[in-house]
């Protein structure tokens, strides 16, 4: 396809139009995926309750999120006296950049990742933190008090969880010595790090899972829009599509945060390789890559669902000293460990 | 449910035709109706409940009545995110004016369904000093559910009915119209003006 | 039952008239002291210090020419002794009474109620503004002569105030009124209802913030208030009945229980054996439904949203056998002056049973999902601390008593119906904090079924009505019965002229003392805390604001 465009034009401009292209695939998968997610969380959180969830809307309720968007796409969105007009405006829109930003590094399956350099974790995890400035700005924008602290509560817990995400992908990294996505996924063919690193591979993983859970807000640390305390805390004065946004990140974010944890720890979109058994890797093998990197995305969001409708909210002060007296620690002994456990190759 | 069973065909039939007076654009009207099967399909509720019929409206959403499936799902707490109010309950003197502003907080198109005798005309309290005999007093009501409480089964009918008078409504022409900028300016102006002249509350000082 | 009480009380005339001999008893019902304004605050000083240190219930009245006065209800919580007081004043321009604020903390925000009602303005009360009317309300409603046309419905916003009236007695005679200061400038003070998910209702709290440490906290009621109390008065007797269902709809049969006794008790009317058995076990099945109701309130405003169903959808079970019986789901509207609607459905029995047998279970299934979560554990234990001498000053009765350590059980203190033939363990913790409360409602679940088992195949044939005329005129005097509500003592006080409605009628609200004690316990906890706290305090805001 690049052969054929830069037959038909200059080079810049098919790059141009390459890029036009694969944005719009990466916007299209974004909000499928959205959809998939909402879906998925309604149907998951109705069987946890008793409940049928959506079953009207198209058959087996399929038809329900996509009703929504309609709906979303054509409410009034209120703009709020007295409040910060353009960062009021803009808040959304940082969030949700965050959100596909970190999205455009997933690798779905071999070679199909659109962002993919050599320091690749490292610019995830700077991209998901801008999420955090635009809840900052949306809770001091709309001029509320539930608002405010709820972007209060989102900042110290948002900075203070993105230690432990550091700690806990920097331990696997250790092992993989590299930080591009592709090399990472490259490197588990014969063996997945969440096995190949034992002890402290599978610390991290917990540790990841936590502290990713507490990033994108959700149950049991969704306290920065905690319902019954908040109303809805940072995007209370959020209406229509705004709120949308607000709200599709939310479910993005979860996502991502699986879509890493599979990567990582999972082995991406390589299928299950044992070592040795060479009749089971070829039959593994003929399972399509973004089959495999799907499924333990989809597990791993299963997992955090799950965690999400069982446990209450924690409080803020819990959520601190959770974070700061025992998962900083713990991340940072395993860290230890890790390079002890590499250094004398003690790993698989 | 099938079409026969409502009861009250004739009344939505006329707000049909009423509305289709004149006809309606071929690709307009499609667009109408795939945003209005959106919008009929996604009302969400905003959590909001005086007194008992809240309690029924809780177990409306809880596990044998479910309204999940109609796509009622998302209770939203903050107005802004809700598509009707679900008036539960006694409305009263103290409570009009909190109730009036939540319904102006909220995001058009809106919606209000009056649940069980005290929102629809007061109901047993209609004779009481600090009861409002009807939420219709203070908004604009779409449906009525009386009852006192109604079941959650009369709860899920008036929110079918609600759904079926969304479906035949236009989103081109009217709904989302919202006022101008020097219109909202004066409304505010007028609001914030009645505010102060209505408070006379220091009225008696210090007397021997 | 009820002279026994009376006997007791003759001990006590004696001593009273010897502290203040101008205190005159007058027979009439339950019998009460008249006091003089003036002697009455140390009077009740007096009181106190012998013990009575549970204010049950203050009534604001208006007894015409003879002016505006208000009806206590003491009980010394040690001997169980009761005595029912009143002082009135004859001025009706700017009535004044001493306040016993200082005494019973309870009187508070009853006084602030008598205030509201009746412009009865009390000396030394800290905060005398309304507390269910808008500030800007023309007139007293509950006054004989009060007319409503004088209150159209207002629609401008109000505005709260950040500093509350006081009026202080002078060495001349007069009073002077001062000004409270209730939030400083610059506070950070934030609005939490009336409409937010975690107030069970429309209860509203301004709450003075510190980062996210609570400073101060003032609740304002009144969102539902609906003047049942007013309405009353012009209602015969067994119209009355229909309101108390909705004052806290999740007590519906016990409220309707109480006014039945107190009617009954004015009569001098005793119902049949059947019909307590019938009114017992119905009483238990409300309770064992408000407890689930309040177990999956509680999930929820703690985040814990499944365990929210699970409570509703075994609540669903109560109900439907509720249903089959009183013919409603939510308000049964059963009980009637001299026994029930209906006799008790062919299945009511085997249902019964097949539920107890289910919830069982169930209950352990609620331990496992919530009360053993650490998370749970870590939110709910040592935060919102109530002590028993708080408890009781409150006269925070129910639940919430019980977790501090008071033996407030109406069913085990003045027992009715047949709590005195069962075998039942009052559930009591000593804590007093969010875990003790949350977990006094669970064993009271299980002692609920313990009783409804004791009873379930014992029900006595007989009569479940006795023939009552369509208008009921109870002798003149006042009357006061209780009963133990789903979430503490529900209380009706009821005046009787001889007329064929009540010339006042009182309900002792189970959740206005809950409100009242909420400031007492929030303050110094976190936003998340008062959540918590409000959960398990488990008020019904209908209730509060009748």
């Amino acid at each position: 396809m690049h052969a054929l465009l830069t037959s038909l034009m200059p080079l810049r401009l098919a790059v141009f139009i390459e890029c036009v292209i694969v944005g719009v695939c990466l916007l299209l998968m974004y909000a499928v995926i959205a959809v998939v997610m909402i879906f998925m969380e309604r149907k998951v959180c109705a069987a946890f309750q008793c409940r049928l969830g959506p079953v009207r809307v198209g058959f087996w309720g399929l038809l329900q999120v996509p009703a929504d968007v309609l709906k979303m796409l054509t409410k009034e969105i209120i703009t709020i006296r007295r409040s910060d007009r353009f960062l009021y405006n803009l808040a959304p829109y940082i969030v949700i950049l965050a959100s596909v930003l970190a999205f455009a590094c997933l690798p779905v399956n071999k070679g199909l990742e659109v962002l993919d350099f050599n320091v690749g974790v490292f610019f995830l995890m700077a991209a998901s933190s801008i999420g955090v400035v635009g809840i900052l700005l949306a809770g001091w924008s709309s001029n509320n008090k539930y608002s405010l602290i709820g972007a209060m509560r989102s900042g110290a817990q948002m900075i203070s969880y993105e230690l432990s995400i550091g700690l806990s992908i920097l331990t696997i990294i250790v092992l993989t010595d590299t930080m591009q996505f592709s090399e990472i996924v490259a490197r588990q063919a014969d063996g997945w790090f969440l096995f190949k690193g034992h002890v402290p591979a599978l610390v991290a993983f917990v540790i990841y899972l936590i502290a990713g859970n507490a990033e994108v807000n959700r149950g049991p640390f969704d306290l920065p829009e905690a319902e019954s305390e908040l109303t809805a805390g940072y995007h209370t004065e959020y209406s229509g599509m705004h709120f949308g946004l607000f709200y599709v990140a939310e479910f993005v974010n979860l996502f991502i945060v699986a879509g890493v944890a599979a990567t990582i720890f999972l082995g991406g979109w390589m299928p299950l390789h044992i070592a040795g058994w060479e009749g089971f890797n070829t039959v593994m093998d003929y399972i399509p890559g973004f089959v495999w990197f799907f499924g333990k995305a989809f597990f791993v969001v299963g997992l955090l669902m799950w965690i999400k409708w069982t446990f209450p909210r924690l409080r803020i002060d819990q959520i601190l000293t959770l974070e700061w007296k025992y998962l900083v620690p713990i991340g940072l002994a395993n860290l230890l460990l890790m390079v002890i456990v590499v250094v004398f190759k003690l790993h698989f | 449910m099938s079409y026969g069973d409502f009861n009250d065909n004739e009344y939505i039939e006329r707000m049909i035709a009423e509305l289709r007076d004149g006809g309606t654009n071929v690709l307009v009207g499609c667009l109408d109706e795939l945003i209005e099967w959106g919008r009929s399909n996604s009302l969400w509720p905003l959590t909001f409940a005086t007194s008992c019929c809240g309690i029924e409206f809780m177990a409306v959403g809880a596990a044998r009545y479910d309204f999940a499936r109609f796509g009622f799902e998302v209770a939203r707490a903050s107005p802004r995110q809700a598509d009707f109010i679900m008036v539960a309950g006694t409305i009263t003197h103290k409570m009009a004016p909190v109730l009036k502003r939540l319904y102006d907080q909220m995001a058009d198109p809106k919606y209000v369904i009056a649940v069980g005798g005290c929102a629809v005309s007061g109901g047993p309290f209609k004779r009481s000093y600090h009861v409002v005999d009807g939420v219709d007093k203070v908004l604009p009501v779409d449906v009525y559910i009386p009852g006192c409480p109604p079941r959650p089964e009369a709860m899920l009918y008036g929110l079918m009915q609600l759904q079926r008078k969304v479906k035949v409504q236009r989103f081109f022409g009217g709904v989302n119209c919202q006022i101008g900028e020097e219109e909202y300016e004066e409304l505010l102006r007028r609001d914030l003006t009645a505010e102060k002249n209505d408070l006379n509350v220091e009225g008696e000082e210090k007397h021997e | 039952m009820w002279k026994e009480k009376r006997s007791m009380n003759s001990n006590l005339i004696d001593k009273i008239t010897a502290w203040e001999p101008r205190a005159v008893w007058t027979e009439g019902g339950d019998g009460m002291f008249t006091v003089p304004a003036d002697g009455f605050h140390d009077l009740a000083g007096r009181l106190l210090s012998e013990g009575f240190d549970f204010l049950r219930s203050l009534t604001g009245m208006d007894w015409g020419e003879a002016g505006f006065g208000v009806v206590y209800h003491l009980e010394a919580t040690a001997t169980g002794e009761n005595v029912v007081l009143r002082t009135l004043t004859e001025e009706r321009e700017h009535p004044v009474l001493p306040s016993v604020c200082d005494l019973w903390k309870a009187a508070e925000l009853n006084e602030r109620e008598v205030f509201d009602y009746f412009g009865v303005r009390f000396l030394n009360h800290p905060d005398m503004r309304r507390l269910f009317l808008r500030d800007d309300w023309v007139g007293y409603p509950l006054r004989k002569d009060y007319d409503p046309a004088q209150n159209p419905l207002r629609m401008s916003n109000e505005v709260s105030k950040d500093s509350s009236p006081t009026y202080e007695l002078q060495s001349d005679g007069s009073y002077i009124r001062k000004r409270n200061v209730l939030f400083e400038e610059d506070e950070y003070v934030i609005n939490i209802g009336p409409q937010h998910p975690a107030t069970h209702g429309v209860l509203r709290f301004r709450v003075s913030l510190e980062g996210e440490i609570i400073k101060k906290l003032d609740p304002h009621c009144g969102y539902i208030h609906r003047g049942i109390e007013k309405m009353c008065e012009e209602l015969t007797y067994p119209q009355t009945l229909a309101l108390t269902d909705r004052l806290d709809y999740l007590g519906a049969t016990q409220n309707r229980h109480a006014l039945c006794m107190c009617i009954e008790k004015g009569l001098g009317v005793e119902v049949s054996e059947r019909v307590q058995y019938i009114r017992t076990i119905m009483d238990e099945l409300q309770r064992i439904d408000s407890h689930l109701l309040f177990f999956a309130c509680l999930c929820m405003d703690m985040g814990a949203l499944t365990a929210f169903f699970y409570g509703f959808r075994d609540r669903e079970k109560v109900l439907d056998i509720l249903e089959q019986t009183t013919g409603g789901r939510l308000i049964q509207t059963y009980n009637t002056i001299g026994g029930v609607q209906a006799d008790i459905h062919p299945d009511f029995v085997r249902k019964t049973k097949e539920f107890i047998a289910y919830m069982r279970p169930k209950l352990r299934e609620y331990h496992e999902v919530f009360t053993g979560n650490v998370i749970a554990q870590e939110r709910l234990k040592g935060t919102g601390v109530l002590t028993r001498e708080d408890a009781i000053s409150f006269g925070a009765t129910g639940g919430t008593g019980r977790a501090a350590g008071w033996a407030c059980d109406v069913r085990k203190r003045h027992p009715y119906a047949v709590y005195g033939k069962v075998d039942f363990e009052e559930v009591l913790f000593t804590e007093g904090d969010c875990f003790a409360r949350y977990m006094v409602r669970m064993k009271e679940i299980e002692q609920s079924m313990n009783i409804i088992e004791q009873l379930i195949d014992n029900i006595p044939e007989g009569e479940y009505q006795l023939k009552m005329k369509p208008v009921i005129r109870i002798p003149e005097g006042s009357y006061y019965a209780a009963v133990e509500g789903s979430r503490g003592e529900f209380g009706v006080f009821l005046e009787s002229r001889g007329d064929k409605s009540p010339y006042r009628m009182k309900f002792r609200s189970t959740g206005l003392p809950l409100v009242a004690c909420l400031e007492t316990i929030a303050r110094g906890t976190k936003i998340a805390d008062l959540i918590a706290i409000g959960g398990t305090l488990d008020y019904v805001v209908p209730d509060i604001d009748r």
